[in-house]
């Protein structure tokens, strides 16, 4: 880089650190700045003013703000991966080796090929889309869409996964400060002192707001200064954390607010840190004293790279030591103009003029500097930056920066937050905070439209000590600060009318005062249809500086008065936070938690395939070597199964532990079908049915003792069914005897299936106990030992259609189980199966499980309709007996088979009979779940039949018109294998 | 949003799970006269109000209590919470 | 007036001076033949369908706010028919097909974009219940494509495939979904029914019915009484506070619905994509901001704002399944409220007062019905028959027990 380019626009002074310059590059070129800087600064401090581009016309944009209201100067900061389109340059801390570029331009930067839009703009006015495209009709997604969609945007991202680590944390205070300006330090320190548990945030990189952009002095120090030493002091207190780079950005429920904290952005390298870190911040009060924004004016071609707001002229002046300009003029409707005219000649640039819309004396003397009080300007010069103003007078003044002050807005945002309505206040000639303010939020300073400095500090001071009182703390009484002081005396002026040139409202939506007029000509007048036809407010700055400005200028077209007009409410974030922020840890793998079953580490040692079933990983099958295809691996686990013995991990299904003397009682109500009855040592299939009558849950509960059940649920249900459960007892019955512990974790459960699983269960159990068909039949439990004394349960029940057991053991000794388990069976060359062998053997079986029990299907619809019992009084049985559940021609569960044994069916496919096209009219149904049998040979279904009980042996169609198939199919029962159940009992 | 819990004090209500409106603890019984109309109403129609609503929370996240928890549905002030048992208790509602 | 590019050149070479009142804005007058109460999409468009397909002109549509305030102003301007029932698929095949052809109808450009929509499998169980979704789809009309994992690749790259906690394994692709401009829509109604002769009055709040001897002669307001040979509410998310009026107790529960939007960005997605494993959708506008939501708060509400834990789960869903939009910020987040219903699905019918007719119970799928909505509401409404498409959608099918719950989720209407 050359070092003749550097800084020309550096002045004396500032809070940069002259002794670290840091290199950093935009649109390719080198540049130096300092510590202490932002980019825009920075920029401005190496005379570059063209920083982008608007979003519909393309005209030339600047650094308008110095701050996060910023409209104009957005680029996209970083590179590759990093990449982060939209970045403000005037809140982007400049670190050694940044990279920027410009954004929203076709070419480079000064020869955007775009910017043919400009001259196109008479047609380009409010709403011009609605009104045309339209033919022909073909014409707007070919044509006219794909060219707008490519047009419009901003920045862009890289396309690329976000590289950074996010944090999420939460805090919790008796006083959340917004804002360490004068009013937010001010309230902090008395706070801290008195004791409160203080947490004071600033989106700033350094506390003090605007004064460290101001010439004030406070105490008889320069107000900056003051900053530093309450920021230490504020710093030095265990119970006061004071967070910089932390933007407040929400209020939310009960005293909930939402923040950001910027941990390394203004780092070159995170350095393995995480980025940003959302928190969550705990409140019992909240002091909002977030300052206040400069409004703009519109007049001629207020757009041009130059044109900046008053105050942001002197903040760049005060706090980063940089001239805007060489020759500066000011356009304002108050007494703050002058004070920028003021510090910019105590800093010694030249400015050229002050214009006053106010026909007053004129404030102070400025030597050298053309003063027109009454005066207005009318347009502006320059292609690619200010170069002159013109005044309505027609006189012409020459100038490359222009200072425009059109009065403050409290930075009411926060307030608005839970829908509340700020009020007009006539003496600022702005909105300030509104009655309805969200629970526990106070404002004070100059959001609450304390504008000059010393009325900052006596509102901030009266409110912390209101504060304080309510939480039952007594205030420190240091006196108030003394401080030069600094009189607004606005007259509002908004636009200037006497000129041709579109005047700007909002910049970087291109939004004129033109396009007002027009949307209210158009009846687009009620305040949010201004905004949405316009388009006003909606850019990336929500419209911070525009949105009074155009809410005013609507109700002077209107004539009517600015409350009559409307008001404008601001929804958060206050200012955008990046979607990974929100995100925080819970991405890639760890978007979830990941729940293992306690065979887990052996599954993987097995080689296991697993699947995602919930929030569980099952083992989904054990390839074997030699296995090319998952349905090799699986035919042979159902095949060894059913031939000898396997051992699948079932610990997932719920498992509810019910004790109490009502227990039975209680069963008896939340199951359609008959507990009370069941003896103990026996287990029973239950059916769950909701209120409504439709099935929730099925699974089987056993009698472990007189007062004792253990409830399994389905893996999919598990959580649900236990809330239901607890919903009976707590709200319904609240004086059974019943009492519920959800055990799912607790212990870990190994199906045992096939015909030698009792004698593979016979080396486990401990010989005291006989589990032989006569003392231990299909349908028994019992508590036994297992492996010398182990305590484990035992189930005498079958999803597989096999002989079948579940055996359960405490989780901790649920790895060693499944080995014990595998060791025993190798006798009988035991197999581990999966979920896929489950699935094909419960469909084998006839069994319904997730895809039959979607939450619509009644027993009836099952097959099950006689469990429902008519008798008692349980969950759901009344409403299972209305009229449209049971109509003659409801669907059944039954089972289908290809009448070609080579054809696949499909899960999903619809039914149709008799040949008829596949319509919604002709649908009679679904199939519901398909597997290949192994043990038929070929591809089976279950799935639901109008009348389908009635239409065993028919044939009719299942229709797949996504892939425009149909397969003929034959209505079977739904049990396919071992239709009398007699290998269960064996 | 924050419920105080009656038991655990404040909890974020990200731990709890939403049912509705409180008018679920009446559940009619089969035996009612008009017991299908009784269950439809119970079931199907159920407060709306744009202000205070009793409703049923339960803490999953926590220990598991159902609560019943006055909240305002405009402003989302809660004003009042109570173990739902205790609810039900108090309305009549036994075994 | 007609809006054209004709219209537009000329207006542009006069300085824009000569656009005229997009609508009226007319004061009530004493009686009409129907009164539509709410000036959101469906009502909008009832009174558009009733004036241009059944020549009913005497029309008031009243509105509380200003018109298009509602849901119409703050969804997230999805349309698409890939729902499963037959009770509900051939309304919203209708809907989708008057989308289709609706910009000529009302001479308003709302930008319908078709650029499709993805709903993304993650099990096999998913892949199972969209094929059979996307088979009634079919068997109605509409159109659909079943996708697998290499499918969904081609269509969203951008997608993590590598690293997912619940991998996609496919998904239910609809061409013909897509997105709208969704103010313009209300626009664009009341245009083309005020053009037709309907009064649409704003900031006019129906305070109450007038009822005589159990019948509904129309509607008293903050601009008076007005009278009515039917009265056709249709107001969403106030449905429970206005039928209150009435005496009518509805299966409809007010909840919020969050959504959210990103600064502009250049295209990087393509059409809609959905999440089939956590609560997120999105599609990018015309603007460039992303657009996004999804599930809703889960409480009863009328705040039409929600809550932290809804916001951090949707941006979760999000950079879980496009780690790429990480470094895009969330600009706005708004809420709506919504009338869900007790099984999520809606109610076009008359009432057990004669005179009184309802429309709602939208639940968060209210913008994609509009066309239909209004459609079939003007049949009702002109012919007191039901439409053919929306017959199933009564309000006594919980008496019958003929519910239509897309999602199985039963009388729970947070879960819908």
């Amino acid at each position: 880089m050359s070092q003749e380019r550097s800084q020309l626009n550096r002045l004396d002074g500032g809070l940069i650190n002259r002794d670290e310059p840091l290199n950093f590059s935009f649109n390719g070129q080198m540049y130096q700045g300092y510590t202490g800087d932002t980019l825009a600064s920075a920029l401005l401090a190496n005379g570059q003013r063209f920083i982008g581009r608007s979003f519909k016309y393309h005209r030339p944009r600047g650094i308008f703000s110095a701050g996060s209201e910023e409209p104009n100067a957005l680029v996209e900061l970083g590179k590759g991966a990093h990449q982060e389109p939209n970045t403000r340059a005037t809140v982007t801390e400049l670190f050694d080796g940044l990279t920027a570029t410009s954004q929203n331009h076709r070419g480079p930067l000064k020869f955007d090929v775009m910017a043919a839009n400009d001259f196109l703009s008479p047609f380009l006015s409010a709403g011009f889309y609605y009104k045309t495209f339209m033919w022909p009709k073909a014409f707007w997604e070919k044509l006219y869409e794909p060219i707008i969609r490519k047009s419009a945007g901003l920045g862009s991202l890289s396309g690329q996964d976000d590289p950074d680590l996010y944090d999420k944390g939460f805090l919790h205070c008796d006083l959340l400060v917004i804002g360490a300006g004068p009013a937010g330090l001010w309230s902090a320190l008395k706070a801290g002192r008195s004791g409160a548990r203080v947490v004071i945030a600033d989106e700033d990189f350094l506390p003090g707001g605007r004064l460290n952009a101001e010439s004030h002095t406070i105490n008889d120090t320069r107000g900056a200064e003051w900053a530093v030493q309450i920021a230490a002091e504020l710093r030095s207190l265990p119970n006061v954390r004071l967070m910089t780079r932390a933007t407040v950005y929400g209020a939310y429920d009960h005293g909930v607010y939402g923040a950001l904290e910027r941990k390394t952005d203004h780092l070159p390298s995170a350095d393995g840190k995480p980025r940003q870190v959302l928190w969550r911040i705990y409140t019992k009060r909240a002091l909002l004293t977030a300052g206040s924004t400069e409004r703009s004016i519109a007049f001629g071609n207020n757009d041009r790279p130059g044109v900046m707001l008053a105050g942001a002229v002197r903040t760049y002046v005060n706090r980063y030591a940089v001239a805007p300009g060489k020759s500066v003029a000011v356009f304002t409707n108050n007494h703050d103009g002058w004070r920028t005219a003021h510090d910019l000649s105590a800093q010694g640039v030249n400015v050229s003029a002050v214009i006053d819309t106010r026909s007053i004396a004129a404030p102070m003397n400025l030597p050298g500097a053309a003063i027109v009080m009454g005066g207005e300007v009318s347009n502006t010069s320059g292609r690619s930056g200010l170069t002159g103003i013109t005044l309505s007078s027609g006189q012409t003044i020459k100038a490359d920066c222009l200072a425009v002050s059109g009065g403050w807005n409290p930075n009411v945002h926060l307030t608005c937050h839970q829908r509340g309505r700020p009020t007009w206040n006539n003496e600022i000639s702005a909105f300030v905070p509104g009655e309805n303010l969200p629970k526990g939020m106070s404002v004070a300073g100059a959001a609450n439209g304390a504008l000059s400095l010393s009325e900052v500090f006596a509102s901030a001071d009266t409110t912390v000590n209101q504060l304080l009182n309510e939480l039952q703390l007594s205030a420190d009484s240091a006196p108030t600060p003394t401080t030069s002081d600094d009189l607004v005396n606005i007259q509002p002026f908004w636009h200037v009318k006497n000129t041709k040139d579109r005047c700007w409202v909002d910049l970087q939506n291109d939004v004129t005062t033109k396009d007002i007029d027009q949307s209210r000509r158009e009846g687009f007048h009620a305040v949010e249809h201004l905004k949405r036809y316009t388009t006003m407010g909606m850019a990336t700055d929500q419209g911070k500086t525009s949105n009074v400005l155009g809410l005013a200028i609507m109700a002077e077209f209107a004539e009517q008065s600015i409350p009559q007009t409307g008001t404008t409410i601001f929804r958060p974030p206050f200012t955008p936070v990046a979607i990974s922020a929100m995100a925080g840890r819970s991405r890639g793998k760890d978007f979830r938690p990941t729940r293992h079953t306690p065979s887990h580490q052996w599954a993987e040692e097995q080689g296991a395939v697993f699947v995602e079933v919930g929030a569980w990983l099952r083992a989904q099958w054990f390839p074997q070597p030699g296995e090319t295809h998952w349905r090799e691996s699986v035919d042979r686990e159902v095949t060894a199964t059913r031939e000898s013995v396997g051992v699948c991990d079932v610990t997932t299904l719920g498992k509810i532990d019910i004790q109490g003397a009502d227990a039975g009682e209680f069963l008896d109500r939340v199951y359609a079908n008959t507990f009370g009855t069941l003896a103990v040592g026996k287990v029973r299939y239950g059916l769950m049915l909701r209120e409504d009558g439709i099935v929730m849950d099925d699974g089987t509960t056993a009698r472990m003792g007189e007062h004792h059940y253990v409830m399994t649920t389905t893996t999919a249900n598990a959580v649900g069914v236990f809330r239901h459960l607890e919903f009976c007892r707590q709200c319904l019955w609240p004086d059974l005897d019943v009492h519920l512990i959800s055990a799912t974790e607790q212990w870990a459960q190994y199906a045992v299936a096939g015909p030698n699983s009792r004698k593979l269960l016979e080396n486990i159990v401990d010989p005291e106990f006989d589990i032989s068909n006569d003392a231990f039949p299909f349908m028994a439990c019992a508590n036994i030992t297992v492996c010398g004394g182990i305590a484990a349960r035992l189930f005498r029940i079958s999803f597989s259609g096999e002989m079948a057991y579940e055996i359960a053991v405490p989780t901790r000794y649920g790895d060693s189980m499944i080995r014990a388990l595998m060791q025993a069976g190798e006798p009988y060359n035991v197999v581990p199966y999966g979920t896929e062998a489950l699935g094909v053997m419960r469909v084998e079986k006839g069994h319904a499980a997730g895809n039959e029990l979607v939450g619509t299907t009644t027993a009836l619809n099952l097959g099950l309709g006689r469990m429902v019992s008519k008798k008692k009084d349980c969950i759901g049985n009344v409403l299972s007996e209305r009229e449209g559940l049971n109509t003659d021609d409801a669907i059944r569960l039954v089972g289908f088979k290809p009448v070609n044994t080579a054809d696949s069916l499909v899960a999903g496919s619809h039914f149709v009979s008799g040949g008829r096209d596949a319509t919604t009219e002709n649908d009679e149904g679904w199939m519901s779940s398909v597997v290949y049998s192994p043990s038929m040979g070929h591809s089976i279904g279950i799935g639901f039949l109008t009348k389908g009980h009635e239409r065993l042996g028919e044939t009719l169609s299942a229709v797949n018109p996504l892939r425009n198939e149909r397969i003929e199919v034959e209505v079977v029962s739904a049990h396919f294998v071992d239709p009398d159940g007699e290998r269960l009992r064996g | 949003m924050i419920i105080e819990h009656p038991l655990l004090g404040p909890r974020d209500a990200a731990e709890f799970v939403y049912l509705g409106d409180a008018s679920l603890i009446h559940r009619p019984s089969k035996d009612d006269t008009n017991a299908a109309v009784a269950f439809l109403e119970y079931q199907y129609l159920r407060d709306n109000p744009a202000g205070l609503h009793r409703e049923l929370w339960y803490h999953e996240q926590g220990d598991r209590s159902w609560l019943v928890v006055t909240r305002n549905t405009v402003t989302h002030e809660i004003t009042d919470v109570q173990l739902a048992k205790d609810v039900a208790r108090s309305e009549g509602r036994s075994r | 007036m007609r809006y054209s590019a004709f219209q537009i050149l000329k207006e542009g070479l006069t300085g824009n001076k000569g656009w005229k009142k997009i609508w009226r804005e007319p004061e009530p007058k004493t009686e009409y033949d129907i009164i539509i109460v709410g000036g959101g999409g469906h009502g909008l468009a009832t009174a558009h369908y009733l004036a241009k397909e059944h020549g009913i002109t005497n029309v008031a549509v009243l509105e509380k706010g200003w018109l298009g305030s509602g849901n119409i102003g703050r969804n997230t301007t999805i349309i698409r028919s890939n729902y499963l029932l037959p009770g509900n698929e051939p309304f919203y095949e209708l809907s989708l097909k008057l989308w289709e052809g609706l910009e000529q109808d009302f001479n308003y450009n709302a930008m319908v974009s078709q650029r499709g929509i993805l709903n993304l499998a993650h099990s096999d169980a998913q892949r199972d219940a969209y094929t059979r979704r996307g088979n009634a789809m079919h068997m109605a009309g509409a159109d659909a494509q079943l996708l697998d994992a290499n499918g969904v690749k081609k269509l969203c790259p951008f997608l993590n495939f590598d690293n997912a906690r619940f991998p996609i394994k496919g998904g239910l692709w609809q061409p013909r979904g897509g997105t709208v401009r969704h103010d313009a829509v209300a626009w664009g109604y009341a245009h083309g029914a005020d053009s037709r002769g309907v009064d649409i009055i704003q900031n006019c709040e129906v305070t109450g019915f007038q009822m005589n001897n159990g019948q509904c002669e129309g509607v008293h307001t903050s601009k008076g009484s007005i009278k009515a040979k039917k009265v056709a509410v249709c107001v969403a998310g106030s449905s429970s506070r206005v039928m209150e009026q009435a005496g009518l107790r509805l299966p409809i529960e007010s909840h919020v619905l969050q959504a959210f939007v990103s600064e502009g960005l250049k295209p990087v997605i393509p059409g809609v994509v959905t999440f089939g494993a956590g609560h997120f959708y999105v599609s990018q506008s015309d603007k460039g901001g992303l657009v996004f939501g999804g599930d809703i708060d889960g409480y009863n509400s009328y705040a039409q704002r929600g809550n932290l834990p809804v916001v951090e789960d949707v941006c979760e869903g999000g950079v879980a399944l496009m780690p790429m939009i990480g470094r895009a910020r969330l600009l706005r987040t708004w809420g709506g409220v919504m009338d869900m219903s007790m099984d999520g699905s809606p109610f076009i019918d008359k009432t057990s007062i004669p005179g009184l007719y309802f429309n709602g119970g939208w639940c968060y799928g209210g913008f994609k019905a509009t066309p239909a909505s209004g459609w079939c509401y003007a049949h009702l409404l002109a012919t007191d028959n039901p439409h053919p498409t929306a017959s199933q959608m009564r309000l006594d099918r919980f008496i019958t027990g003929r519910m239509m719950d897309e999602k199985g989720m039963g009388a729970q209407p947070n879960l819908h």
